[in-house]
């Protein structure tokens, strides 16, 4: 155990906020994990806002059939920008949010292993933001290339590319910086007793995730840096007259993507696991068998890459191994899925806001997973592959999964962020609107999809009217609902009733421990776990 | 089972929704219809799984709520059940996993094909070869057919709207067609979703995959992978027709292409090369730049009154065979020497442009530098 905690000299509560600086320099200048935590939240917050615009524009547009709002191209930058931000500026700094907030109070640690580091980690977020927004207004707009940024097609792009790379560039080294933090964290600096066995669930997910961070997002940028250089500097990795070969960006950028789903699912696994305990007023079922299965999920996330690609004309063999591996996954998720379960079963179940968000969850994610399996089966993948089936399955584990999981997450540790309770109402008003929109906008575009229309055009035949204009509807209820969520989260900030330590009846976890709001430094003498 | 994902979603059409459609395309060709009852049998389980997994979860949150008082249990662990929801899964995978094998490997034996055709994936439209079997040697462009003016919402849209070409691929009833797919600028991807076949089209590589359609009859689909601007107006149509009929179009078709055959050699006047670059023109331009000549200020430029257009030729030749970099401009290398005369002689002398040059297949044979023209 590292020599940290305890080592300085002891700051009484009273002298809580006396040693740092006020005003903006506090958050420029902050190491303070709490505070690095509430900006990546915020940021996310900010950038989730931003993503759901464009996603307006886009079921705008496709609101009827003909061109109404939109020319083509740009309907191409907003589909692409709004999926570039939604991944790398809404969840994952989501996510890395809650670990920096709650990581630290879980194990017992009184900060990140990196403070320092910590406030770059988070700063280089901006930057990068601002780059992917300007680039709507280059020669040529923002990037209209899909996220996936395909080659060759990236090559015809105009500057907006070239924001686009050196933004996920800088929210790269970001990720990784807050990877090596997290990590570091968590292995080291845990309060004596805490055996990784012991660990809270969110902090294995965690753990986990951020390995797979350090792993993929090297690739990712090498991906991009090859873009990169095919665009200026005469290189032809991407480009078959030079002896390049653009299948090759598929398989490196899916090398990346593949475990990056993952990425984008884990800590909601973890976040599901801390909450449904906790209303079930019952242990989590099954925890070393949660904790493995989600080490299998990440292992078998690194050889599925391909199943994005069956219809690229890769060998039978191929086809066959990356079918059976992807439908594997269903394995270790199925696990997952049936622990929770039974962490319900017999329990003595209350319907908070974040149990409805995580039971929500569980129920829209495995409808993401079913279709996921589908999607497997190659024969049937090369039917719907880049059709609106995928566009609801993804969205139906990243929306209904990843996202819900965050809200959730949020309603669960707001009192110990800021000291009050959320209100309720509003709370419950919020999970309804968002499920009930969230179904309307994506269910029906499973059957757009088996009809066969094809994602990212801007225009469809009249045949898929209906179910568009339905989508539609949906988005726009699903969006506007979320700012009841922005209410209620400065309502909960600016007052509310107190808090008290742990609100939670069913609540176990060092975190709750602390008074609510938790204090600006916590564990600055480590608990001890039995 | 074909219908369970029709029976499930009734309700929903019920609602109103008019000629909605709910699950896969009815299947035209064997492999579509392994692919069908390959979905079927999968969404079936899926079902039953999702009935019998969500059924547990409801009824515990109905019966072991707190406000019923009930107790919560202690148990966090038992082995047994873990193993089993461990194995039974996996079964129910290799179950899937089975037909599955079948049916890629099917869809893998392109061998023993009695026609072969290549399709070549452009910005924006189709290039079709018939490189073996009936009507070896045929060779055209499939266009969107749809007016701009509907697509743009100024006339009224007609039924086929996006899903109508100028010239469909054509083949016959019956026969096991091999298709070899490639593209010319960026990656497109090839999708019949009743015939049950989908292939990207990859520059600079070939791939295959073949259809065998049972009936004939006409068979719509898109290209289905992000193009750039008009990935979504490059619809494919098939018309598939009894070997008869079929060979009848083949003997036309041929016909017209001899009629349309261009002397590259010959030098043509302006009044020919106008007329035969306006087609030009409307095939390969006028999605970005209009039929007027107006482009859409901000995207692409207006060529009507354009620098390029009026300024020395040998510039706008450069510019039509290299395309622009880091612009929508590509290149079109693939129109033969005596189609970019025409264009860029068509361009010159309309709308605003009135240089009076005439460009003739020999100079943009000077310009091309090296490179073999595709046709």
């Amino acid at each position: 155990m590292a020599a940290v905690p305890g080592s300085v000299h002891d700051h009484s509560h009273d002298h809580d906020h006396a040693h740092h600086p006020t005003g903006i320099m506090r958050w420029v200048t902050t190491t303070n994990h709490k505070d690095i935590g509430t900006m990546y939240l915020w940021f996310s917050f900010a950038m989730f806002f931003v993503g759901g615009l464009l996603a307006f524009g886009i079921r705008a547009e496709l609101f009827q059939p003909g061109l109404q709002f939109w020319q083509p191209e740009f309907f191409n930058q907003l589909t692409t920008l709004h999926g570039i931000i939604m991944v790398f500026g809404a969840i994952m700094p989501a996510f890395v949010g809650f670990a920096n907030w709650q990581v630290p109070l879980m194990i017992g640690a009184p900060d990140m292993a990196f403070a320092r580091m910590n406030n770059w980690s988070f700063w280089l977020l901006p930057p990068a933001a601002i780059l992917l927004i300007t680039s709507f207004f280059v020669p040529g707009g923002a990037t209209a290339a899909g996220w996936t940024l395909y080659a060759p097609l990236t090559v015809q792009m105009g500057p907006g590319m070239d924001l686009a790379i050196f933004a996920i560039h800088i929210m790269g080294v970001s990720s990784i910086m807050g990877s090596i933090n997290i990590i570091t964290t968590i292995l080291n600096m845990r309060a004596p007793g805490m055996t990784l066995m012991k660990m809270p669930l969110f902090c294995w997910t965690w753990l986990i995730t951020a390995y797979l961070l350090i792993a993929v997002m090297p690739v990712l940028a090498g991906a991009v840096t090859m873009t990169l250089t095919d665009r200026h500097f005469d290189t032809h990795f991407f480009n078959a007259a030079g002896g390049g070969d653009p299948v090759l960006y598929q398989h490196i950028f899916w090398f990346f993507g593949h475990p990056e789903v993952y990425i984008m699912i884990l800590p909601a696994f973890g976040i599901v696991s801390e909450i449904i305990p906790t209303f079930a007023r019952k242990p989590l079922f099954g925890y070393s068998s949660m904790v493995y299965a989600t080490s299998s999920i990440a292992i078998l996330s690194f050889i599925v890459w391909a199943h994005h690609m069956f219809t690229v004309g890769m060998p039978a063999a191929g086809q066959l191994f990356f079918m059976y591996a992807t439908a594997l996954i269903a394995v270790p998720t199925g696990v997952k899925v049936f622990n929770w379960l039974a962490t319900m079963w017999k329990g003595s179940m209350t319907f908070e806001t974040p149990m409805l968000f995580a039971i929500g969850f569980i129920f829209v994610f495995s409808m993401g997973g079913f279709t996921g399996l589908i999607l497997s089966i190659a024969p049937v993948d090369i039917q719907l592959h880049d059709t609106y089936y995928v566009v609801a399955h993804f969205h139906y584990v990243l929306v209904a999964g990843s996202l819900f999981a965050i809200f959730g997450g949020t309603y669960y540790w707001l009192p110990k962020w800021t000291g009050h309770m959320y209100d309720e109402k509003l709370g419950k008003l919020h999970f309804w609107l968002s499920i009930i929109f969230f179904n309307l906008t994506f269910f029906v575009m499973h059957f757009l999809g088996l009809a066969g229309m094809p994602r990212r055009i801007p225009d469809y035949s009249i045949q898929f009217a209906d179910f568009n204009m339905v989508a539609s509807i949906g988005a726009f209820g699903f969006g506007l609902s979320q700012l009841i969520f922005l209410r209620v989260v400065v309502k909960c900030i600016r007052g509310g009733a107190k808090a008290p330590a742990s609100p939670w009846e069913g609540a176990h976890g060092l975190e709750w421990t602390v008074p609510s709001p938790a204090p600006y430094h916590t564990f600055e003498t480590p608990p001890v776990v039995k | 089972m074909k219908r369970t994902s029709v029976a499930g979603m009734a309700a929903l059409a019920a609602s109103g929704v008019a000629h909605a459609q709910f699950g896969l395309q009815s299947p035209e060709s064997p492999i579509a219809q392994q692919i069908y009852d390959l979905h079927s049998l999968i969404f079936g389980i899926c079902v039953v799984v999702f009935i019998a997994v969500f059924s547990v979860m409801f009824y515990s949150i109905f019966y072991h709520r707190k406000s019923l008082g009930a107790k919560p249990a202690s148990f966090h662990e038992n082995t047994t059940v873990e193993v089993i929801w461990t194995i039974v899964p996996f079964v129910i995978l290799v179950g899937m996993a089975v037909p599955a094998t079948r049916t890629v490997l099917a869809m893998k034996d392109t061998s023993d094909a009695e026609m072969t055709i290549k399709v070549t994936g452009y910005q924006w439209k189709w290039g079709y070869d018939y490189l073996k079997g009936d009507g070896e040697g045929i060779s055209f462009y499939s266009n969107l057919a749809t007016p701009y003016a509907q697509i743009h919402n100024e006339a009224p849209k007609g039924p086929e709207y996006l899903l109508e070409v100028d010239n469909p691929l054509v083949v016959p009833a019956g026969k096991k067609i091999r298709v070899l797919t490639t593209a010319n600028d960026v990656i497109h991807s090839f999708w019949v979703g009743a015939l049950g076949f989908k292939q990207d089209a990859i520059p600079g590589f070939v791939r295959d995959t073949w259809f065998y359609a049972k009936n004939s009859g006409i068979y719509r689909g898109q290209c289905v992978e992000l193009c750039g601007k008009d990935h979504g107006f490059m619809p494919i149509v098939i018309h598939v027709m009894e070997d008869g009929d079929y060979k009848q179009w083949v003997a036309a078709k041929k016909k017209e292409i001899e009629a349309s055959r261009i002397d590259p050699n010959k030098t043509y006047t302006l009044t020919e090369l106008k007329a035969q670059g306006e087609k030009v023109y409307q095939g390969n331009c006028a999605a970005c730049h209009q039929a007027s000549g107006m482009g859409v200020p901000g995207a692409f430029p207006a060529l009507s009154g354009s620098k390029v257009a009026t300024g020395p030729v040998a510039d706008q030749i450069k510019l039509v065979l290299n395309g622009k970099q880091g612009t929508a401009m590509a290149s079109f290398k693939q129109l033969s020497d005596i189609e970019i005369a025409a264009v860029v002689t068509y361009e010159r002398n309309s709308w605003a442009n009135q240089t009076g040059d005439v460009v003739q297949a020999a100079d943009v044979k000077a310009l091309r530098g090296g490179t073999v023209a595709l046709k």
